[in-house]
């Protein structure tokens, strides 16, 4: 098999959270303890109250396509193989919106509004995509 | 107080546009500068500020270079392609103040033979330092092939398409009118290059729905202007071109462009009502506007943000020739970053003055107000007011 040559998440502080959860096939978000709010991408605070109090919380994984650009020239060589492949903004049922992929789907047959639900993508040995198909 | 028609613009210079200047960033730099303070009909010795916009050059080696022995303010907006419009507020305020008496406000890159954005991604390309994008670009948007301005700016338009049904043709406007403006401009690297729908709905897609010809240029090249209070304005061998109002804005959040509240909310939104309110003008009372042109699109979402059509109406605004120069809204009359050189929008700033003196290749007829936009980063945006 050939080495995996697109780039990886640094996952440096909560990045590498999130993506530890991932690697256990978990989609989570953090979900302020005092007001309830979802967010995304990671931070120290809640920018709705304030508060320094969050946890990971699971996810749905499902949600629906927000929008995407559709890549026909590869910026990055480990890309080329793939074009035309298309970099999808989700917005999940918590209201947090994430890039990603939707996989199983011709580029052509995106449309705002289409379901979708996360499924994951074990991309090396240590980290693990979360990806969307259609529902 | 307000800033308002407190500072002027008195000298705009620039370098040679090209494709492989076999310059310093730092050369090509004070070319430009050299140029700014003599149309100015100033002195080295008479400048004793510098705005900066990011970190290609350094005020201390700017300042060795030049022989600007007294630099009492300096600072570096980092807005990206924002803070050239950005650091004429960050100017103004500080000749009003008295902070510095002439500031100067340069930028230059080698945006073709050393920086192009297109290669920054490969991975033999030189690593480029942390910014406040990087948390987002590379835990979240470079895992999926979302690596740079071209593809981020691209969810904006397709979202903004999906609703609003902006055809190519219209996006293609943008484009045409830059083109068509540059062949007036013997300083423009299109010059001598003219363009048809044909010729642009042909170019490859790059990242739906932009193609290469959505896509400004990457060349080499500098700017400067210089900023001194309309006092001290009077005194200079140009009139004067007064700032009426500035103001910069920033998208909520700034690092990360999905999960914004209003996807269409851009810096320039909240830049606009801040910079028309200072001026005391509206958008329908500009007799051109020279709008930061990284992308066709990108042109249409700050026309709606300036408010001179609501949103989604920006594909009926752009027909007809409302951006050409006999139009209704002249826009980028130099051929802006798509036809003339990408400077990072300061080349706006000048064209904007030389209009104003009419002194410019192209003229607006009898034109008294215009407006210049920034934009850059993830969505910052910036607007400045200018008058004769």
């Amino acid at each position: 098999m050939q080495a995996y040559d697109k780039p990886l998440p640094r996952g440096e502080d909560f990045n590498g959270e999130f993506y530890r959860f991932c690697k256990d096939h978990e989609l989570r978000f953090q979900r302020c303890q005092d007001c309830g709010a979802w967010r995304h991408m990671p931070r120290e605070s809640c920018q709705a109250c304030g508060s320094f109090n969050w946890t990971w919380e699971r996810a749905g994984g499902r949600g629906q396509v927000f929008s995407w650009t559709v890549i026909h020239r590869a910026l990055h060589p480990g890309f080329a193989e793939e074009l035309p492949y298309a970099a999808v903004v989700v917005e999940l049922e918590e209201g947090v919106r994430m890039v990603s992929h939707v996989l199983n789907l011709p580029v052509d047959e995106l449309r705002v509004g289409l379901p979708v639900e996360v499924v994951f993508d074990d991309v090396t040995p240590e980290i693990t995509l979360p990806k969307f198909r259609p529902l | 107080m307000t800033l308002k028609d407190q500072a002027c613009i008195v000298g705009v210079g620039e370098s040679a546009y090209t494709r492989g200047s076999q310059k310093t960033v730092l050369r090509l730099v004070l070319e430009a500068s050299r140029h700014a303070i003599r149309d100015a009909g100033l002195t080295v010795q008479d400048i004793d500020g510098f705005v900066l916009s990011s970190s290609y050059i350094y005020q201390e080696a700017l300042a060795a270079n030049l022989g600007v022995s007294d630099l009492r303010y300096s600072t570096t907006v980092q807005m990206g392609g924002a803070s050239p419009v950005t650091a004429l507020q960050s100017a103004a305020m500080a000749v009003v103040l008295g902070v510095a008496r002439y500031v100067l406000v340069p930028f230059g890159w080698n945006g073709y033979s050393e920086a192009r954005i297109s290669r920054r991604e490969r991975p033999d390309a030189p690593v480029r330092p942390d910014n406040a994008l990087s948390q987002a670009l590379r835990n979240y948007y470079a895992p999926y092939g979302a690596l740079a301005p071209v593809q981020h700016y691209a969810w904006l338009a397709t979202r903004h398409r999906e609703l609003h049904g902006t055809t190519d043709e219209e996006m293609g406007e943008v484009a045409l009118a830059s083109r068509f403006h540059a062949q007036h401009n013997p300083r423009a690297y299109m010059y001598g290059r003219t363009l048809t729908l044909e010729q642009y709905l042909q170019s490859p897609m790059i990242a739906s729905p932009f193609r290469v010809l959505d896509c400004c240029l990457e060349t080499d090249g500098a700017c400067a202007v210089v900023v001194t209070s309309a006092e001290r304005a009077l005194d200079l061998q140009h009139d004067p071109v007064y700032i009426m109002g500035v103001a910069e804005g920033h998208p909520y959040p700034a690092d990360d462009i999905p999960n914004r509240p209003d996807f269409f909310r851009i810096g320039l939104s909240f830049a606009a009502p801040h910079a028309f309110g200072m001026a005391g003008v509206t958008p329908q009372d500009m007799d051109f506007a020279q709008i930061y042109d990284c992308f066709t699109y990108v042109v249409m979402l700050q026309l709606e943000a300036l408010g001179f059509c609501g949103v989604g109406e920006s594909r009926d605004l752009v027909k007809g020739g409302t951006l050409r120069i006999d139009g209704d809204l002249p826009c980028n009359t130099h051929g802006g970053l798509h036809s003339e050189a990408h400077v990072w929008g300061l080349n706006h700033v000048v064209e904007a003055t030389r209009q104003l003196r009419h002194e410019a290749a192209l003229q607006v007829e009898d034109c008294e107000l215009g407006l210049v936009t920034g934009w850059g980063d993830f969505g910052d945006g910036s607007l400045a007011i200018l008058r004769r």
